[in-house]
């Protein structure tokens, strides 16, 4: 087994990406674009024709810049102003992807880069992810995809081949902090730049993707059994199993214990497989730590709370010997209360901010936030007596927050009681219906006009702050320090905000949990027990090492391969019972073991691999010995043969040149065994002496 | 290894299902339903043959319940609550959401209608939900260490499932109710092509084979349509689940296809709450209805009001939802009293009503008055429609399930005595498999298969493997030049899979390994021994001029060209005559050559089949290798030579796989008479006019 990690990604909207060989299949595991990259470019202009001298200008002046070795700090005209393209997985593109046999889909994130390689040709893997992972994914693209068409009505088709911007004079001319996210630090990542998909390549891929529920069992090429079981980061996302014939591997993506929206981590269904692939970086791109961090002069709002650290990782332990105690500590170390306080805080800041006559902008792209967001404020809304609109702009809003409704197999154990209870599985179904809540295909639809209302709260993608209604929202609002935006953190809040300043809004910045906290990681690979940890070289020295656990750790890291000792030589074969019965064992002298001939039908099922019986009656006269092993002993042979009434003398001065023996039979018929080291030739007068004598000293030597 | 399958209820019957099966040490029961017709201690199955103590923790496995029906159902709070189960109870999502207002519907018009005491409280309703896991479709649930079971859709009504349990290589599969064919809210039951040893499947449509149900379901809408357009009120008592919610999206459809303005309601607010059970699991509907969940879900009836009680008596036609269903009380009852005097009203009922019941009395014969109670009588002047579709499967969807799954067994349940019987000859005579109907408290016990755990090398895999791909290589050449030599691929493929051989190598405190014959003598660090044959062959010869030349010869005299290594005979004369510079050599090799060359023809017209390769001084047919004895001694002449006819010696040698085919040769040579009629002919010469013969 070899594996390539091609990208340890960064954070929830970018996860890592792997290419792995198993039992002779190439796996790809996720698909991801960086959407964070989308930064270096220009959200469309209001005001195009003026900017476009200052435009030019300003690349002269960069380029003084940069002989002079003087970095400006960044303005936004430094910012590229073309149809953006996507930036894929950075060496993904050097591989063949034709020779690629399945990809792994974890998550709705994980998939958005799929469609730039199902509409090649030559790909002929095969995909599989959730159900519910490929129908967010599909929304997820579709958004993408009309986002996008604002810039290419903005700036007319797109040209043919390169664009301007990728050429080489062009990209020098970039201040480094946006070169370094053109280009990457060695200029590596210049070849991941791709066009965006159109919706028919995004159709294209669904209907290429093979959709599996959790713990759905489906056998690829008969061989590999694959399994998907939740990880709690998002609807749908999962961890994945493969069982080869020599090799059980699981895939363990970013996993959360206890999520507030969907099924929580599955740990239990992992256990007992032979590697893991540990491919949960959030514990060292997000910091657990939670910074709430307000905008430039702003008021620092920073909330108290806890951050477990990898110390804290003993006592989690000490105290929590038995596995009980301790799943009961990993899913309650209070990872929610610590969410909870954080929703309860922007909710807060939010209320804050309408009571001052402020509007609220959210764009953040999770779900499993927003859903929880909507049914927060709307609370306290509620409860501070405000009647303040919320909307949710955005092109795919209306079927993402149906088809939440409607997915209750997907959902936490809390949202599975709603179903049980009859209600509605979140709480804006109730919020639509009540007018409470409005869903808006795009900010231009006249209906939003005639109710809309300031302040007002406003759920609106892009979280990269460069396309999608947002934007427009954001322009509206940013010279006004009553309102609020909320980020997520790891969003690079200087760059992304660079095309909208001067800000006078608050900024509100917020990390949430994506993945497993440092300190829960041992332990959890403890309870997990595997043989063999693939673990990220990276978060070892995080890690406290004493390694208590049985498992060895393989330290892995950005763009090495690594090959992966074999567990097995042996394949597994499930031998009919019929045929068992038939088996005609012979012991052997050598050792303490018995052989047997076997003969049967082999076959190659639902990952198992199977011998039965033939069902033609078996052919006797094949039933023969076939293979002699070990040297004659004459004596033995002769005593042997008296038995069978076959007299004879050995006669050992003979005229054998290879140190050969002789037995002359001269009883009932004249016969003659001439043997040496591993060769015995027998000459006899007829058929029948000569067959008995075969047998006779294929029992005294060892033979099947 | 046996599986056993006891038959609690639903054996011969239609009512209670229940089969608990016992399979490699587990113990699963299917179903936990209750009979509607009876209301003694018949309605439930009778679980003391479970377990006498009633200890049923330590008896059963788990319960698993495949839909929300009452007779599949109904008797689980008892079970659990009153007789203490409390181990696993798996259902899917829906079921588990939708059984419990089943079976609150049913306990209270038990107890409302007859007063009789309850058999389990709502608290215990509740109380056995929360015992329930919830699955979803083809997720394979880990029961214990051993146990797997897995749901499959079988769309007889939202949330049914076929299910499949597995231990260890035993696996059975339970159907449950089902229907293959889609209908307007549910899809066409689903399954994969499972190996099992056992398919336990219902059978109530055991003898039918019905059209499609689009037919039937045009039927009702025109009765309604008919009905309500000569401004009658429509009837339809219906339990709050499955049927109503069937009926409704057939009707709301219909309405918006037809344009109709006449108000739908829905009694109370009890059945618009099942609604929103209904939108939330949209997701285990029909594709069709499925897919609508974005823009409008099916289940957010359109033309669908809810009803006021004021609104019994108000003029104008409409079509009311209004439970309990069978009208055996509360608003069904209530509503029915007003509107049955009326000719142009219409009632329809549900296919099946419980005797006692008005709706019972309805569809036996055409009452014109019904006897509510002493001194209440119904007029009944409307008109009565029964609904005829079921979503059960017919014969041939049973048919084509038990063929596509190819059990060894075959149990029918759920049906009627003579049409299982009918159906039991039907599988057994077309598809050649076991079956069996047994009646309820009854065991059959039926084989399971199971497999022993072993090793394989690699190159034992990979051994049985490429033959394989070469057989369909093969198969796809023949298809190509059909006629052509590859014809004899043919029955390779149709066999499938070919014969493999290996050697199993059973050690002590090891696990058992199969190996391919080359690698068992390097895995014992022994040597091979071979065993061979040989017979040093007189043969006759006639006109022979210089009969001691043979006597002459010796182990030196044979030329160093034809060592036992030598190149097929396409090794010329003149070779020979370079790697041998004596003439006198020659000459004589020549003529053992020559008897060899004889031996050669003979052979090849006797052995026709058989592929003789000629070499200078031996010949080989298989491992069967021949060539002249020079050697008077030769140990291998072991049979003298009583006549004093001319012979020359031909000693053979051939190993232990060709002994019969040596023997053969043997017995063919002894008998032969070679002839050497012109002696002196160069044999170059002759011998150039022989090759080009082969």
């Amino acid at each position: 087994m070899k594996l390539t990690c091609l990208s340890k990604g960064e954070g929830f909207y970018f996860p890592p990406c792997h290419m792995l060989n198993i039992c002779g299949f190439r796996v790809l595991l996720d698909c991801p674009i960086d959407l964070s990259a989308l930064t270096i470019f220009s959200p469309i202009p209001i005001d195009y024709d003026g900017e476009v001298s200052n435009y030019s200008a300003q690349n002269l002046n960069s380029a003084d810049g940069k002989s002079n070795r003087v970095e400006k700090p960044l303005e936004a005209s430094d910012l590229i102003r073309a149809v953006p393209w996507y930036k894929t997985v950075k060496s993904l593109h050097l591989w063949d992807v034709s020779f690629i046999d399945i990809v792994l889909i974890s998550s709705p994130m994980g998939m958005l880069g799929l469609p730039f390689f199902t509409q090649l040709k030559k790909f002929s893997a095969k995909i599989y992810a959730t159900e519910a992972t490929v129908r967010l994914g599909k929304l997820m693209m579709e958004d993408l995809v009309s986002m996008h068409a604002e810039f290419r009505q903005f700036y007319g088709p797109e040209e043919n081949g390169f664009p301007q911007w990728l050429k080489w004079e062009e990209l020098e001319m970039l201040p480094s902090a946006l070169r370094v996210i053109a280009m990457g630090e060695d200029g590596a990542e210049l070849g991941s730049w791709k066009p965006l998909y159109s919706a028919a390549h995004v159709k294209e891929c669904i209907q290429k993707t093979q959709s599996l529920k959790y713990a759905e069992e489906v056998y690829h090429n008969g061989t590999l059994v694959i399994k998907a079981f939740s990880s709690g980061l998002e609807i749908g996302a999962s961890n994945w199993v493969i069982n080869g014939p020599k090799r059980n591997f699981t895939w363990l993506s970013s996993s959360i214990f206890a999520s507030r929206h969907a099924m929580g981590f599955d740990y239990n269904s992992l256990q007992g497989n032979g590697v893991i692939l540990f491919s949960d970086f959030s514990s060292m791109c997000g910091n657990v730590s939670v910074g709430i961090n307000a905008y430039r002069s702003m008021n620092q709002i920073r909330p108290k709370v806890n951050s477990p650290t990898g110390s804290d990782f003993s006592t989690l332990r000490d105290g929590n010997n038995s596995k009980e105690d301790f799943i009961k500590s990993v899913t309650d170390t209070g990872e929610n209360t610590v969410e909870i306080d954080k929703l309860a805080f922007i909710c807060s800041c939010a209320i804050d901010s309408v009571r001052e006559g402020g509007s609220v902008l959210i764009p953040i792209g999770r779900l499993g936030i927003i859903l929880q967001l909507l049914e927060q404020i709307s609370i306290s809304l509620e409860s501070s007596n405000l009647n303040v609109p919320m909307f949710i702009i955005s092109d795919v809003a209306e079927e993402i927050l149906s088809l939440m409704n409607v997915v209750p197999e997907w959902l936490c154990e809390q949202r599975q009681q709603k179903l049980y209870s009859g209600e509605a599985l979140f709480g804006h179904v109730k919020l639509i219906k009540e007018k409470k809540l409005h869903l808006f295909h795009t900010i231009h639809s006249p209906n939003l006009l005639a109710i809309w209302k300031e302040p007002c709260i406003v759920f609106s993608p892009h979280w990269s702050l460069r396309q999608g209604p947002a934007i427009h929202l954001l322009r509206r609002w940013s010279a006004d320090k009553r309102c609020l935006l909320v980020l997520e953190q790891g969003v690079d809040a200087d760059i992304a905000l660079l095309p909208f300043k001067p800000i006078a809004m608050k900024v509100l910045q917020c990390s949430f949990l994506s993945g497993i906290e440092m300190q829960k990681i041992q332990p959890l690979l403890e309870i997990l027990r595997p043989k063999l940890i693939l673990f990220p070289e990276d978060l070892m020295a995080h890690m406290i090492t004493s390694h208590t656990g049985s498992s060895v750790y393989f330290g892995y890291s950005e763009n090495e391969t690594i090959c992966v000792p074999r567990s097995r030589d042996e394949f597994e074969v499930d031998l009919a019972t019929d045929l068992v019965f038939q088996l005609q064992p012979r012991r052997i002298k050598q050792e303490n073991a018995a052989i047997a001939r076997l003969k049967g039908k082999y076959h190659v099922h639902h990952g198992r691999h199977l011998l039965i019986s033939e069902n033609e009656p078996v052919n006797h006269s094949q039933s023969r010995l076939l293979l002699q092993w070990g040297s004659l002993d004459l004596t033995l042979l002769l005593l042997a043969l008296r038995e069978k009434g076959i007299n004879g003398s050995i006669d050992n001065d003979g005229m054998g040149e290879h140190n050969s023996c002789f037995l002359r039979i001269y009883e009932p018929k004249k016969a003659l065994i001439e043997t040496t080291g591993t060769l015995t030739v027998v000459s006899a007068v007829d058929e029948t002496l000569a067959s008995i004598i075969f047998q006779t000293i294929c029992s005294v030597l060892d033979a099947i | 290894m046996t599986i056993e399958c006891l038959v609690l209820g639903a054996g011969q019957e239609v009512g209670k299902s229940c089969v608990v099966v016992s399979i490699g040490g587990k113990r699963i029961m299917f179903d936990c339903g209750m009979h509607m017709g009876y209301l003694d201690e018949r309605r439930y199955p009778d679980f003391s043959l479970i377990s006498e103590s009633g200890d049923f923790d330590n008896a059963l496995t788990c319960i698993i319940i495949t839909h929300f029906h009452l007779d599949h159902v109904g008797a689980l709070p008892y079970f659990t609550e009153v007789c203490g189960y409390r181990g696993p109870v798996y259902m899917t999502y829906p079921t588990k959401a939708l059984a419990p207002l089943m079976l609150e519907d049913y306990r209270k018009v038990m107890v409302d209608r007859r007063g009789e005491q309850e058999q389990f409280t709502y608290d215990h309703i509740m109380e056995c939900m929360r015992k329930v896991i919830a699955v979803d479709l083809k997720q394979t649930v880990q029961v214990d260490n051993e146990l797997q079971i897995r749901a499959y859709y079988a769309g007889h009504v939202l949330g049914a499932a076929m299910f499949y349990a597995k231990v260890g290589d035993s696996a059975i599969v339970y159907t449950g109710d089902y229907n293959m064919t889609p209908d307007r809210h549910l899809g066409a039951a689903q399954i994969d092509r499972l190996q099992i040893d056992l398919l336990i499947t219902e059978s109530t449509y055991a003898t039918t084979i019905r059209d499609s149900k689009y037919a039937r379901e045009r039927e009702f809408l025109k009765a309604v349509h008919k009905c309500v357009a000569g401004g009658g009120k429509v009837l339809i008592p219906t339990f709050a689940l499955g049927r109503a919610q069937e009926l409704c999206i057939l009707l709301d459809d219909y309405w918006e296809r037809m344009n109709l303005d006449i108000p739908i309601y829905f009694s109370a607010g009890l059945t618009i709450q099942a609604n929103m059970y209904y939108k939330m699991l949209i997701g285990w509907t029909s594709q069709k209805v499925k897919d609508t969940y974005a823009t409008r879900n099916a289940f957010d009836f359109k033309h669908v009001r809810s009803f006021e009680r004021s609104l019994i008596n108000a003029p104008g036609p409409c079509v009311l939802f209004a439970t309990p269903g069978m009208i055996s009380g509360g608003f069904s009852l209530e509503v029915f009293k007003e509107w049955a005097p009326s000719e142009i009203n219409l009632v329809t009922l549900p296919g099946y009503c419980v005797a006692g019941t008005i709706g019972h009395k309805l569809m036996s014969g055409k009452p014109t008055k019904i006897d509510l109670d002493k001194d209440t009588q119904i007029d009944v002047r409307c008109q009565i429609h029964q609904l005829s579709f079921s979503p059960h499967t017919d014969a041939k969807g049973i048919m084509d399930l038990v063929k596509f799954l190819s059990p060894k067994h075959v149990i029918l349940v759920h049906g009627e005595k003579p049409k299982m019987a009918s159906l039991k000859g039907r599988i057994q005579a077309e598809l050649g498999i076991e079956c069996f109907y047994p009646a309820n408290n009854d065991t059959v016990q039926i084989p399971s298969t199971q497999y022993v755990k072993v090793d394989a090398t690699c190159k034992f895999v990979q051994n049985c493997l490429i033959p394989n791909l070469k057989s369909i290589q093969n198969c796809v050449e023949g298809k190509l030049d059909v006629g052509s030599s590859n014809t004899e691929s043919f029955p390779m493929v149709q066999t499938g899979h070919k014969v493999s051989e290996g050697i199993l190598v059973m050690e002590k405190m090891k696990k058992a390994q199969i190996v391919h014959q080359s690698e068992l003598l390097p895995m014992l660090g022994v040597e091979e021994h071979q065993v061979q044959f040989a017979y040093c062959c007189p043969v006759h010869v006639r006109n022979v001029d210089n009969s001691k030349s043979h006597e002459h010869g010796s182990e030196s005299s044979e030329p160093v060209g034809f060592s036992t290594s030598l190149q097929p005979c396409a090794m010329s004369s003149s070779s020979i005559k370079i790697a041998d510079p004596s003439l006198e050599n020659i000459l004589l090799s020549s003529e053992q050559f020559l008897w060899l060359h004889l031996l050669f023809v003979e052979l090849s017209n006797k052995f026709p089949g058989e592929k003789i390769l000629e070499f200078p001084d031996n010949l080989q047919l298989q491992s069967f290798h021949v060539h002249v004895c020079p050697d008077a001694n030769c140990p291998y002449k072991v049979k003298e030579v009583i006549e004093d006819k001319p012979a020359v010696h031909f000693c053979c040698r051939w190993s232990t796989l060709d002994e019969k085919l040596g023997w053969r040769i043997i017995s063919v040579m002894q008998g032969l008479d070679l002839t050497y009629s012109r002696p002196h002919t160069p044999y170059s010469k002759k011998r150039k006019s022989e090759t080009s013969s082969f």
